[in-house]
């Protein structure tokens, strides 16, 4: 028996199956290059959706990948809005001239000023805290003060964080050298890989995770990812959730670092309006508390409440530092994390 | 007549076939074009990140790329060579059901194994749940090792890439090579002197081949490293391209690395050497040795070991984590999912082979250093992030756009037939060097004696090689389609708008962190390749012989 004709009619009948019929053409759409993939996003997308007949289209990958696509494509590109999950990386895009600016009174009202560019070319969607997470019986929460402050002997072999392949930790650093200077970052980060508990290996998650399994006892992570275990399905993440508290760093001083998912309308966007009624839509009160509470980041909207979670770890003072500064100061911060040797 | 005045036969084949190898040409450089543009748009100076990277990168680079060149490489080969030698010269308990499984791991992705183990290890894995259950009083009890280190990533390569090594092995011991062997022990040669003797210098070629993909795959994983901290060339290129903005260091990156790949083909070419083995055809297979008593079991232990470790396991724990969360997680949408994963790995597998197929025989028509070179152009893509190719895919296909007047239009770009072209691409040696190996298999004599008959070449191929070559090639496009159903930064990069297969959907909810939320994808991934690799090896089975 040959086995080719049937596998060659099995290929054709699933590639007929996978490339069938083109959809009917919709009355307006609007297209949407996003490093967001949770599962608010989509439900936001299918809202905005039925109120406005305009239909997102959306390809999702790594900002580095749709800044890298965008300029290629240049001005034959069908992106409409870029979603981000940093504001460096806005930044970057504003940069290479990517994006366009935007007059808009719904976002100017609902978008505050440090959380936006100064030129209007991209705004902040949603904010989040980059905070410590320590081990309560381990742990007496009066001995963290500060970021800086975790390069003292005391904590040698105690502390978790990520790889500087990560943005957070890029722009985390980034705001470490527009308030004390390239050299103290640079020394900071010696001090930090010097004190890690282990080579930095796996996501936020993982850190929290391993303070509750003792390798070490203060990670530096994102709120959201705290608050998710928190609210786990799987009742061990919650338990350990119990072990852990949240700490809000620098408190006394300038206030704790945060960064921004934010987004931008590009530069030969071909279905601008719809762009900028999509953008609108993300700040309005009832989009920003489905971010809230689907995905546990804090509203850019001032007037909109969080999520339980994140309310019951208390309000804290947030560092104001123009967020710009994150991006300007990102290829600095690379290139001290790899003098440093942290991975 | 000239043909008859001729001593070789090659000269005499050369008479005719400049159609093939004109269209080979062409097809290699089709091929080579995505790969070749990045480095031929960046021949500038070095890049500003350059002399940084040299400095503080580059020897940690070169450590551990090396490292996980080494490690996973040996350990593929001695777990993929040594169960093909066990489950078909041997007689043990649970041989026959081994024989298939030990092919399953191929199908799992070696990203979705790194992220499945390292969520089982963790404070609040399977594994310590187990123990806090199982020791008395230990219910808050926290156990830590660290699973995520660099040995751990080579040994899980190992895990999901030995099939690679074991399936040519296996196909070849099954064949001719097995009765000679059996001859040598009748002589009354000891087993492992036959082994080593006979049994190794026949496998080279398979095992030297299935190594060169295991290598390759490994050079071009960024998923699990990137997931444990492990910085690789692979890493190396991502920062400097897209953290550091600086695509000419980048390239300079991955042309250090196809430099290694390169080395790596023409290694696995020097090692065949001038040895031809010409096919007697599918004869019967060797009766098995029988083993006996510990002996027996061990080999059943070893065997069955990797199914364990490289499917089982993971699966299962996929299995679990989709219970949880499948409600949740799981909607109609999944079905569309599995179709655009299938539709474009069937596409791919049949569009690569057909290439490959041509390929090959142009080689073989015309063996000169030109279409030789051609091919080894062709397969480079196979060493090149998936990233690097889409991009290179990218720039191709916008000049065409802007070539064919569309300034606002975009033809080629963000279509699934620029997608599937560049998985050809991708995975051309994926298809070629199993076609190249099945035509030397077959040995040129038939092709010489069809040729000097008179038949033309498209005949020769349509009537002599095709049918003998039928298994081989439903293998290569196999391995194809599987690994277009894993495949994924060039799937991410270059896919149309709402355009999602599997695997994108389950990264993106493993990298966001939300490890059991991804497992009813990364579990259909996983469904669909094993599907696909019991498909090969029961048309393999077929080709070759039944079971007693």
């Amino acid at each position: 028996m040959s086995s080719m004709p049937r596998w060659f009619a099995l290929a054709a009948a699933v590639l007929l199956g996978a490339c069938g019929a083109p959809e009917a053409p919709p009355a307006g759409e609007v297209n949407v290059y996003s490093h967001r993939h949770y599962e608010a996003d989509q439900q936001l997308y299918d809202r905005f959706t039925e109120r406005t007949g305009i239909r997102v289209n959306v390809i999702t990958a790594s900002a580095d990948e749709l800044i890298t696509r965008l300029e290629n494509e240049g001005a034959a590109s069908p992106a409409d809005l870029l979603i981000t999950v940093d504001a460096g990386r806005l930044h970057r895009a504003k940069e290479r001239g990517l994006l366009q600016p935007i007059e808009s009174a719904t976002l100017q009202a609902s978008v505050p000023e440090h959380l936006r560019d100064r030129d209007r070319q991209w705004w902040g969607l949603t904010q989040r805290a980059r905070v410590l997470v320590y081990d309560r019986e381990r742990v007496d929460p009066a001995e963290l003060s500060t970021y800086e402050a975790l390069t003292d002997e005391v904590w040698q072999g105690r502390l978790l964080v990520r790889s500087s392949e990560n943005v957070y930790n890029q722009s985390m650093l980034a705001s470490l050298i527009a308030h004390d200077g390239e050299e103290a970052a640079e020394a900071w980060a010696r001090g930090i890989v010097a004190n890690m508990a282990r080579p930095p290996s796996g996501g936020d998650t993982d850190q929290v995770k391993a303070v509750a399994a003792g390798v070490g006892d203060v990670a530096i992570a994102n709120t959201y990812y705290v608050a998710r275990l928190v609210e786990s399905a799987d009742p061990e993440e919650r338990r350990i959730a119990e072990r852990l508290a949240v700490f809000f760093p620098n408190q006394q001083g300038r206030g704790t670092h945060i960064n921004v998912s934010g987004a931008g309308v590009t530069r030969h966007a071909p279905n601008r309006d719809h762009a900028i009624a999509l953008l609108e839509f993300f700040t309005t009160p009832d989009s920003q508390a489905l971010f809230a509470e689907l995905n546990q980041e804090y509203p850019v909207n001032p007037d909109v409440p969080w999520s339980a979670t994140l309310r019951g770890w208390g309000e804290f003072k947030a560092d104001t530092l123009d967020l710009t500064r994150l991006g300007e100061l990102n290829d600095a911060a690379v290139r001290v994390f790899d003098r440093a040797g942290w991975r | 007549m000239e043909i008859a005045l001729r001593p070789g036969w090659r000269l005499t084949l050369r008479t005719l076939p400049w159609g093939w190898t004109a269209t080979a040409l062409l097809l290699a450089g089709l091929l080579a074009l995505p790969v070749l543009t990045v480095p031929l748009g960046a021949l500038a100076p070095a890049g500003p990140a350059w002399t940084h990277v040299v400095e503080t990168l580059l020897p940690r680079y070169f450590g551990n790329t090396l490292y996980l060149l080494l490690a996973s490489g040996a350990l593929a080969l001695v777990i993929g060579a040594g169960t093909a030698w066990l489950v078909t010269m041997c007689e043990f308990p649970g041989r026959r059901h081994l024989r298939w499984a030990l092919a399953l791991p191929l199908a799992v992705p070696a990203y979705m194994a790194a992220y499945v183990y390292a969520a089982m290890g963790d404070v609040t894995g399977p594994l310590q749940k187990l123990l806090r259950a199982v020791l008395p009083g230990n219910a808050d009890a926290v156990y830590y090792w660290n699973l995520m280190r660099i040995e751990v990533v080579a040994v899980i390569f190992a895990l999901v890439l030995y099939p690679y090594v074991y399936l040519p092995c296996r196909a070849l011991l099954a064949s001719r090579a097995g009765r000679t062997l059996e001859a040598a022990r009748m002589l009354g040669r000891g087993h492992f002197a036959v082994f080593r003797t006979i049994g190794l210098p026949l496998a080279r070629p398979a095992m030297a081949g299935g190594l060169a993909l295991v290598l390759m795959e490994v050079i071009n994983d960024y998923g699990a490293v990137k997931y444990y901290g492990v910085q690789t060339f692979t890493t190396g290129i991502f920062r400097a391209w897209f953290t550091l903005g600086d695509l000419d260091t980048a390239v300079r990156l991955a042309g250090i690395l196809m430099l290694v790949v390169f080395t790596l083909l023409v290694a696995e070419r020097w090692q065949r050497g001038s040895a031809r083995y010409a096919a007697s055809g599918a004869g019967a297979q060797a009766t098995p040795y029988p083993l006996r008593g510990a002996g027996a079991w061990l080999a059943a232990l070893c065997c069955t070991l990797p199914v364990l470790l490289g499917f089982l396991i993971p699966v299962l724990q996929l299995i679990a984590w989709t219970v949880q969360t499948a409600p949740a997680v799981v909607d109609a949408a999944f079905l569309r999912l599995t179709l655009n994963s299938l539709g474009l790995a069937a596409a791919a597998g049949v569009l690569a082979v057909a290439v490959a197929l041509v390929l090959g025989y142009a080689c073989r028509l015309d063996p000169t250093r030109i279409t030789r070179g051609a091919t080894r152009l062709a397969v480079l893509g196979y060493s090149v992030p998936g990233a690097v190719i889409a991009v290179g895919m990218l720039t191709i296909t916008l000049s065409v756009d802007r070539g064919l007047g569309g300034t606002t239009t975009l033809w080629l770009t963000g279509t699934l037939g620029a997608l599937i072209a560049a998985y050809v691409v991708r995975f051309m040696a994926v298809a070629y060097l199993p076609v190249d190996a099945g035509l030397e298999r077959i040995g040129p004599r038939l092709t010489e004696a069809s040729r000097m008959l008179g038949a033309r070449p498209w005949r020769t191929l349509w009537r002599i090689e095709l049918p003998l070559l039928k298994g081989t090639l439903v293998a290569a496009a196999t391995l194809v389609v599987i690994d277009v159903l894993k495949e994924l930064p060039l799937t991410l990069i270059l896919r149309p708008f709402n355009f999602d297969t599997l695997a994108t959907r389950a990264f993106q909810l493993a990298s966001d962190e939300q490890v059991a939320q991804s497992a009813p994808a990364a579990l259909l991934v996983i469904a669909c390749a094993t599907a696909v690799v019991l498909l090969l090896h029961s048309s393999v089975d077929r080709g070759s012989h039944r079971e007693p």
